[in-house]
């Protein structure tokens, strides 16, 4: 029996709105496990975003709970990496100061004799080493995507918490950072949950998918995926892998549907 | 009309007998202390309005108000309560300095991402070091515009803060030369005016290069 980590118990969140409470995350039950890699998939407005930010810790539910590793989550903690669509790598500070950042808090994990050379070990991991002393700003989105991933592994989170990460790169770099981020999960094991709309993108990283619905979100679906890891491009020629990409695309293309109409009544 | 031969001469004229180097001193110095004391209070006036919604409702009307007025208007109200000396100019300049650069602050903090806020609070940081690593560094730039533009402000609202009671500075040197009709008296206090501000304006921007390096800037072709 795996580990349970993070459970939804029943977790349902209402935003104040204008026009009174609006459910946006309704009655939802899970579990992750240990070492899992966990997709949430759903059409854009549904709600997802806002599961993670329940275990991210920005979102308390509004009835039911979160739970990780048995506790109420109350915060923000450096036990959670996120990683964002928008990077928010930080414009003032180096690269290489960008990744020590969460590594000099006060609540860091990681005791100052180890800082540089993690640090030195994840500029090279992520292809970063020649952009040590380099600004933000002359990286491209892929780069700085990777410097996002650096940062947030500095700090050593047992959880990788992602929120349409390679949503705004082209789609041949997006394809380089899902493979550079399966290798070094390889090396590195973390339990992750993935936010995407891409159902491509959700079975060749994932262990498990969940399939969400229209606002407010519940579970549709949950599909384990039936291959494991390593992987490499070639799965995606996988006839499993491209049945599973049709079942899932129908699945969530009801549930797009059904949110359009939602959005076009608000209207 | 004087010629720019003339205006040259008699600018040598003022410079040697020592009447200018004083007058620009002193003119220097009250834009100096009236803009300082200016930005110091529309730093954290600026920071308070860009970053608390409710503190915006509540002051955006008064500070559009008080920015309204010309300081010259108000100089029979800063005698009437600070008298004629010193303070009574740095006063003026202060107001113009406050609300000019009270405005580029709380736009600029107004426009901080809070995508950096709620990294860093992934991260682990506490409210302290949010202010402290995030929010300070953010705000520098804007710190440092609001200073250029309070300056701007102050040297062109200097003539009119002279005209309480200044027996130097070059607000009076112009103000005395014009009841005189001496035309290149005049050029001369209008040129300094503008070398000055000039200067201090490029040695901010150089410091403002050096501050904030990592800013993305639209390099002129």
């Amino acid at each position: 029996m795996m580990r349970e980590r993070i459970i939804f118990d029943r977790a349902v969140v209402d935003f104040q709105t204008d026009q009174g409470p609006l459910r946006v995350v309704d009655d939802v039950s899970f579990t992750i496990n240990e070492g899992e890699f966990v997709s949430i998939v759903g059409p854009s407005g549904c709600g997802k975003t806002t599961m993670m930010n329940m275990v991210a810790g920005f979102v308390r539910p509004t009835s039911g709970q979160v739970l990780l590793d048995g506790t109420p989550i109350t915060g923000p903690g450096q036990d959670r990496g996120v990683i964002f669509q928008e990077y928010g790598v930080f414009p003032w500070l180096t690269v290489e100061q960008n990744i020590l950042f969460g590594m000099k808090l006060q609540k860091s994990r990681v005791p100052q004799t180890e800082r540089e050379s993690l640090k030195d070990r994840y500029l090279q991991l992520m292809g970063l080493g020649d952009f040590a002393k380099a600004f933000p700003r002359t990286l491209s989105g892929g780069m700085r995507q990777r410097l996002a991933i650096a940062r947030a592994y500095a700090t050593r989170p047992d959880f990788l918490l992602m929120d349409e990460p390679f949503g705004a790169l082209d789609s041949q770099t997006r394809s380089n950072m899902q493979n550079l981020l399966l290798d070094v999960l390889q090396r590195e094991g973390k339990t992750v949950m993935l936010i995407t709309h891409s159902v491509d993108e959700a079975i060749y990283l994932s262990s498990k998918i969940f399939v969400v619905t229209a606002r407010p979100a519940r579970i549709k679906e949950i599909i384990e995926v039936p291959f494991g890891y390593p992987r490499h491009e070639e799965l995606h020629d996988d006839s499993r892998f491209v049945s599973l990409k049709a079942r899932l695309r129908g699945l969530v293309m009801e549930e797009y549907e059904a949110q359009q109409r939602l959005s076009i009544k608000e209207v | 009309m004087p010629t720019p031969v003339q205006v040259a001469l008699k600018f040598k004229e003022l410079l040697f007998s020592g009447r200018l180097l004083l007058d620009m001193l002193m003119s220097t110095q009250r834009v100096f202390f009236g803009v300082i004391c200016g930005i110091a209070l529309a730093v954290p006036v600026g920071f308070l309005i860009g970053w608390y919604k409710d503190a915006r409702t509540f002051l955006d009307p008064l500070i559009n108000f008080f920015r309204a007025l010309p300081p010259i208007a108000l100089i029979p109200l800063v005698i009437v309560y600070f008298g004629i000396d010193e303070p009574a100019k740095i006063i003026i300049l202060f107001y113009a300095s406050f609300f000019a650069g009270v405005i580029v602050m709380y736009e600029g903090v107004a426009q901080i991402s809070p995508i950096f806020i709620k990294v860093a609070r992934t991260l682990g940081a506490t409210e302290w070091e949010i202010f402290a690593k995030v929010i300070v560094p953010l705000t520098t730039p804007h710190i440092l515009t609001a200073l250029r533009v309070a300056l701007g402000v102050a040297w062109a609202t200097l003539v009119a803060s002279e005209l309480v009671a200044a027996q130097q500075g070059l607000g009076a040197l112009i103000q005395s030369a014009g009841s005189f009709f001496q035309i290149d008296v005049i050029y001369v206090g209008i040129i300094s005016i503008g070398a000055i501000a000039l200067t201090m304006d490029l040695a901010l921007r150089a410091l403002t290069r050096r501050l904030i390096r990592w800013q993305e800037r639209v390099e002129s072709q």
